[in-house]
């Protein structure tokens, strides 16, 4: 699968995650009011938005970081809010990566990418290390398999974290501004890596304020705004023919 | 004045008293102390985590027993305690651990320490950024395995100084158990020097005792300062200890 099998969210294909009226409080704080959102396996979602829009919680409430106070989260068809859904189970198949790495630092690289696939999924330590090398290969990083993660520079460390999600062998992949903590020499290589992945069909939803990205590889972009949904389309459409006067405030400021 | 000196040096300082004392110590003082009080730094281990994870939970059941539990063995002078848990709790006949003074005092201790230990645990765990446990969870951990795996062994190492400090007030806090009444053989260091002392109408049994002590607990001290700081500037993997009473005086 290279190209998205169908990028129009009303299209054949079942989306491998839907949110429907999903909604999030903090207390009288309404982040989230009813956001509708499909993904189609393949397809690469950019959200767009001004800080405190609501899209990293809307895309922590995909693994159930974030509990959703109203609204159904779907992945591949699943409720994954129903309470008779195992989340640890789901959590294997959606794979994700944090603005600060979160790398485990008291684990070599190869640690942190295998501990679960030995722990989780209970594999034999010389398949979950071969998986593991492997994995580290794809970012780039075959030779800090022994690195601890102090050793390493933001970059390197985001890709060790991008190989440690990768490593369960996720049906979606979601970034959460995994650039902005990095020096700006250091973000093209964790760019690339997630080009690579995009290229290779891999599903992914990409919370970032990368323009340059959004636009080159996104097959949908979506802007929020104010706990909502605000506009959606091509990148060509968001950067090119925005229609919301709150979209095309937004771009004004970043581009 | 010097008169007053010699007093000083007779009674608290004697030689002769001492070099007689010291192999009594070793004998029996100092086997039966750093026994107490290394059964009630493991009793205080074990259980302080087992409270700790019980205090940060978000179910109440957990919580509030815990939290109570704590506030309790923290609230009261050790002494109360020992004889509470060491005396009362045998004499109503709730003795599991039989008839030994030394266990039922190591439990007493223990008892004590568990509640420190906890809220040592519980602040080393919390010093752990909350992205670990997310990350952790977002490979499909569950609560208990990301704890188990990520989360206890980096607080483990950064409570490693205040849990080093609580070992110095629990051999202190040892030579207590003398209140629930030691035989000959079971005596701790304290008791061997005091006893020592009433017969010869001399201290200088206990200054030889307190010598011990300090052979004990001015090396962790050190011990304590050297971790601190190597966890602070040392190698380049280790974290910040910002949130933690590591540098806090040792006893209480």
């Amino acid at each position: 699968m290279s190209a998205p099998a169908d990028p129009s969210p009303a299209g054949a294909v079942r989306p491998r995650v839907a949110l429907k009226g999903l909604s999030k409080r903090f207390g009288t704080l309404e982040v989230l009011n009813g956001v509708d959102l499909e993904i189609v396996p393949g397809e690469v979602v950019c959200v767009l938005g001004p800080s405190g829009s609501g899209k990293s919680t809307m895309l922590r409430c995909i693994n159930l970081l974030e509990t959703p106070t109203g609204g159904v989260v779907e992945v591949d068809g699943v409720d994954i809010t129903a309470r008779e859904t195992n989340i640890d189970d789901v959590r294997t198949r959606v794979g994700m990566v944090f603005q600060h790495f979160n790398l485990f630092p008291h684990m070599t690289a190869l640690g942190n990418v295998t501990v679960a696939l030995r722990r989780v999924k209970r594999m034999k330590r010389d398949e979950a290390e071969r998986i593991g090398r492997e994995r580290l290969a794809e970012v780039g990083l075959a030779d800090k398999a022994d690195a601890r993660p102090a050793q390493l520079s933001g970059g390197q460390q985001q890709r060790v974290a991008i190989a440690r999600a990768l490593a369960m062998d996720p049906e979606v992949m979601l970034f959460d501004e995994v650039t902005s903590a990095l020096d700006p020499e250091l973000v093209k290589d964790v760019l690339d890596v997630m080009r690579g992945l995009a290229a290779g069909g891999m599903t992914m939803v990409v919370v970032t304020h990368e323009m340059g990205f959004a636009r080159e590889v996104a097959d949908r972009v979506v802007f929020m705004d104010a706990g909502a949904l605000v506009e959606e389309g091509t990148p060509e459409e968001i950067f090119g023919h925005a229609r919301s006067p709150r979209l095309r405030d937004f771009l004004d400021k970043v581009l | 004045m010097g008169e007053r000196l010699e007093d000083v040096r007779r009674l608290f300082f004697n030689w002769e008293v001492m070099t007689a004392t010291f192999p009594e110590l070793l004998r029996e003082g100092l086997p039966n102390t750093l026994m107490v009080s290394f059964g009630a730094i493991s009793i205080g281990i074990v259980f302080g985590m087992l409270v700790a994870l019980m205090g940060i939970s978000h179910r109440w059941y957990l919580k509030v027993p815990a939290k109570v539990y704590i506030d309790i063995f923290r609230g009261l002078p050790a002494v109360l305690t020992i004889v509470l848990v060491g005396l009362g709790l045998p004499a109503a006949g709730i003795r599991p651990w039989g008839r030994e003074a030394r266990i039922a005092a190591a439990v007493a201790l223990g008892a004590i320490a568990t509640a420190y230990i906890a809220e040592i645990f519980r602040a080393g765990i919390q010093s752990i950024d909350k992205g670990q446990m997310e990350a952790s969870r977002s490979v499909g951990m569950t609560y208990l395995q990301a704890m188990w795996l990520v989360i206890i062994p980096q607080a483990v190492r950064r409570v490693f100084p205040p849990l080093t400090n609580e070992a110095i007030a629990i051999i202190k806090d040892s030579s207590l158990i003398f209140v629930i009444g030691l035989s000959i053989g079971q005596r701790d260091l304290f008791r061997v020097g005091q006893n020592i002392a009433q017969q010869s109408g001399n201290y200088s049994a206990v200054t030889a005792a307190a010598l011990y002590y300090l052979a004990i607990t001015i090396p962790l001290t050190y011990l304590v300062n050297w971790l601190d700081t190597r966890l602070r500037e040392g190698p380049k993997e280790a974290l910040p200890a910002d949130d933690l009473p590591a540098t806090a005086e040792p006893g209480r």
